[in-house]
């Protein structure tokens, strides 16, 4: 009954006061937009970041050899550490915090030909686990060395994408068979794309990998380029590490602590960093958010205040015909909440609309796709709907309070 | 129908305390066309707003047919402003975005009326004062005559027994004056309550009684002009 009269009567007033009705709107949706937008646009470059981070591999350590810098049971310092695929076996059965190592050989200026295309590439002899090592993964269709591959030394080759393009062009690579200096040796698979914005050795989508086995036997080397270890996702790297210094000090008769005798990168160091870094940057995303609702609220606030002399006006003629306080707080709240969803609304699908024609524009590879955060949205219409509510519907509630004649006569 | 007992209004701005009304006795009868005289400031507008219940005496005792309106709530006090007070005020004071027909309209929406109902009532009302043709107009596309000729349309919206005007010819030249003065008296004759506050004697000299107020005291009280 008095919300049925009160809709019509705040319907009647809504679309006379079109620009008060306006303008609060617009305040909204600008609110809306910027924020969600800004959240999305930090989110997107975040995770692109961090993916592009792990285009590396996740929670992985490259192990180089070095010279050692301790004397050590009267052994002098300065003595050469390299590494061979049996080193790697031994960490393997003897760490317990390791998840997965594999050995890289490697051979610059190889020379790779399909048909007419001729090229000088870094090739890698790897063992089976490199592909979760460092996320060199297949694409669909095609596969990474095997354990059969190794045993039986075959001459197999996996592409990278990139280099897979330059050799094959629109071609079919997979089953082909390319020279390798000049040995025939058959494409197994071309790595699936993927973001990497860190290496050791140039970009894993320009690279060639074989068996370990078959890059030993070709190219007669004793020792390993490097190691990548990673280690179990309960454990640190930290142990990790420690106890490969702890095996190959003892293998190598070297002293533990003497982190001079082969070197070691943690990338998880890097990515830690990144995380905290990102994390600062959604803070300041977030601060800036806060600023900017703060803006839209004090807005907001704003035209609510300039209309209030006309609205205590207009609610001490309301009650001088009758109208009940309920229904002129009902009115506000109705329009308050009607104006903040059609704002917020519109807000957040202009949001939507903007990204998605976002990728138009070809910037993805550098900021990364944005991703609307919901509850963010609808959090940022909440807030400026209460300071729309609080500044629409006190000032109401104190007019609403007075005797209609002092309403009437307020201004 | 309208009992006042001493009734006293007191108003305060910052420090100082001013009484507006200085303890009034007044009885209206049902169906009595009354005008409100005297000098300004002498506190006519605020006993009016007493009467119509858009305010309430500080102290001394207000019955409104036979209803202590001291005792009621303050929704009682709307339903009273909405069905048996109609007030017509110097200023008009029309809702300046609305139309002619919404500003009518409004006491029948609070009133709860259905929308068929409410459109008679409305074209009713405004064939009556004579705006038949003005309907989509705003009060800023209408003469001062007009404006106060839709507000008292909008007075009459749910037929209320009793109407008051605070010098509704105030902002009239005397040509529309009269044709609201006019208006006045048909309500009369149909039997309404009606009070009037007028500063022009001629419009007084057609009511029944005088109520002639001096520094917030009645100075004479029912003056018949036989
Ligand atoms: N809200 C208020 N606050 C303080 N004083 C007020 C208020 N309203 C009225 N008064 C004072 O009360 C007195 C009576 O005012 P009122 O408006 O009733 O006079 P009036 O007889 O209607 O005068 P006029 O003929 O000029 O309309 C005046 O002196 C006025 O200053
Ligand atoms: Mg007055």
């Amino acid at each position: 009954m008095i919300p049925l009269m009160t809709i019509k009567q705040f319907f009647n007033d809504l679309r006379r006061q079109k620009l008060r009705s306006a303008l609060t709107m617009f305040g909204i949706f600008w609110g809306t937009c910027s924020i969600v937008l800004l959240f999305a646009f930090g989110q997107g470059i975040t995770e692109s970041q961090i993916k592009a981070q792990r285009g590396l591999g996740d929670n992985i350590a490259i192990i180089w050899p070095g010279v050692t810098s301790k004397e050590f049971r009267g052994l002098p310092t300065g003595r050469r550490i390299r590494f061979t695929e049996d080193d790697a076996r031994l960490i393997r059965s003897k760490s317990t915090t390791l998840k997965g190592i594999s050995p890289e050989y490697r051979g610059w200026n190889v020379n790779l030909r399909y048909k007419k295309q001729n090229t000088l590439r870094s090739v890698s002899g790897v063992w089976p686990e490199f592909t979760d090592l460092r996320n060199v993964i297949p694409a669909v269709g095609s596969r990474f060395i095997n354990q059969r591959d190794m045993d039986e030394k075959r001459r197999v080759i996996f592409l990278g994408n990139k280099l897979a393009e330059d050799l094959f062009e629109q071609e079919e690579a997979i089953g082909e068979s390319i020279l390798f200096n000049g040995t025939p040796f058959t494409v197994i698979g071309v790595m699936k794309e993927k973001k990497q914005n860190s290496s050791y050795n140039g970009r894993d989508n320009r690279n060639a990998f074989i068996p370990s086995t078959t890059f030993k036997a070709m190219f007669s080397r004793r020792y390993v380029n490097v190691m990548i270890i990673q280690a179990h996702p309960t454990a640190s790297m930290e142990a990790t590490k420690n106890e490969v210094y702890e095996i190959m000090g003892e293998r190598y008769k070297f002293d533990p602590s003497d982190k001079e005798a082969f070197s070691i990168w943690d990338t998880t160091k890097g990515i830690a960093f990144l995380k905290t870094f990102f994390m600062a940057f959604q803070y300041f995303l977030f601060g800036i958010g806060v600023a900017t609702l703060i803006t839209g609220g004090i807005g907001v606030s704003n035209i609510m205040n300039v209309v209030l002399e006309e609205r205590t006006k207009e609610i001490g003629i309301k009650m001088a015909l009758g109208a009940k306080k309920q229904m002129i707080l009902l009115q506000f709240v109705l329009e308050t909440l009607l104006i903040t969803a059609v704002g917020g609304i519109l807000g957040f699908v202009f949001a939507h609309a903007l990204i998605q024609v976002f990728p138009y524009f070809e910037l993805e590879e550098f900021i990364g796709t944005p991703r609307i955060n919901m509850l963010g949205s609808i959090m940022v219409v909440v807030v400026l709907g209460l300071v729309g509510l609080a500044s629409g519907y006190f000032p109401a509630r104190r007019a609403a309070n007075l005797q209609p004649v002092q309403a009437l006569k307020l201004f | 129908m309208i009992k006042m007992k001493q009734v006293v209004k007191k108003y305060t701005t910052g420090k100082v305390e001013f009484t507006a009304l200085k303890g009034i006795d007044l009885h209206i009868r049902k169906g009595e066309l009354s005008a409100v005289m005297g000098p300004s400031g002498s506190g006519k507008s605020t006993l009016m707003n007493i009467i119509g219940c858009l305010d309430v005496p500080s102290s001394g005792a207000y019955t409104l047919e036979g209803r202590d309106v001291g005792q009621l709530t303050s929704n009682d006090l709307a339903e009273i402003r909405n069905k048996k007070i109609g007030f017509v005020f110097q200023a008009f004071n029309l809702l300046p975005y609305a139309t002619a027909y919404e500003n009518v309209e409004i006491p029948l929406l609070f009133a709860g009326a259905k929308a068929k109902q409410r459109k008679e009532r409305v074209m009713e009302l405004l064939s009556r004062v004579g705006l038949a043709d003005k309907v989509a107009n705003r009060p800023t596309e209408m003469s001062g005559g007009e404006m106060q000729r839709v507000a008292i349309a909008r007075a009459l919206a749910n037929e209320p027994d009793v109407i008051l005007a605070d010098e509704p010819t105030g902002n009239l030249d005397s040509q529309s004056g009269g044709e609201i003065v006019k208006l006045f008296h048909e309500l009369w004759e149909s039997g309404k309550t009606i009070i009037i506050i007028t500063h022009d004697s001629n419009i007084a000299g057609t009511a029944e009684r005088i109520i002639k107020l001096k520094d917030g005291m009645i100075e004479s009280n029912g003056t018949r002009p036989q």
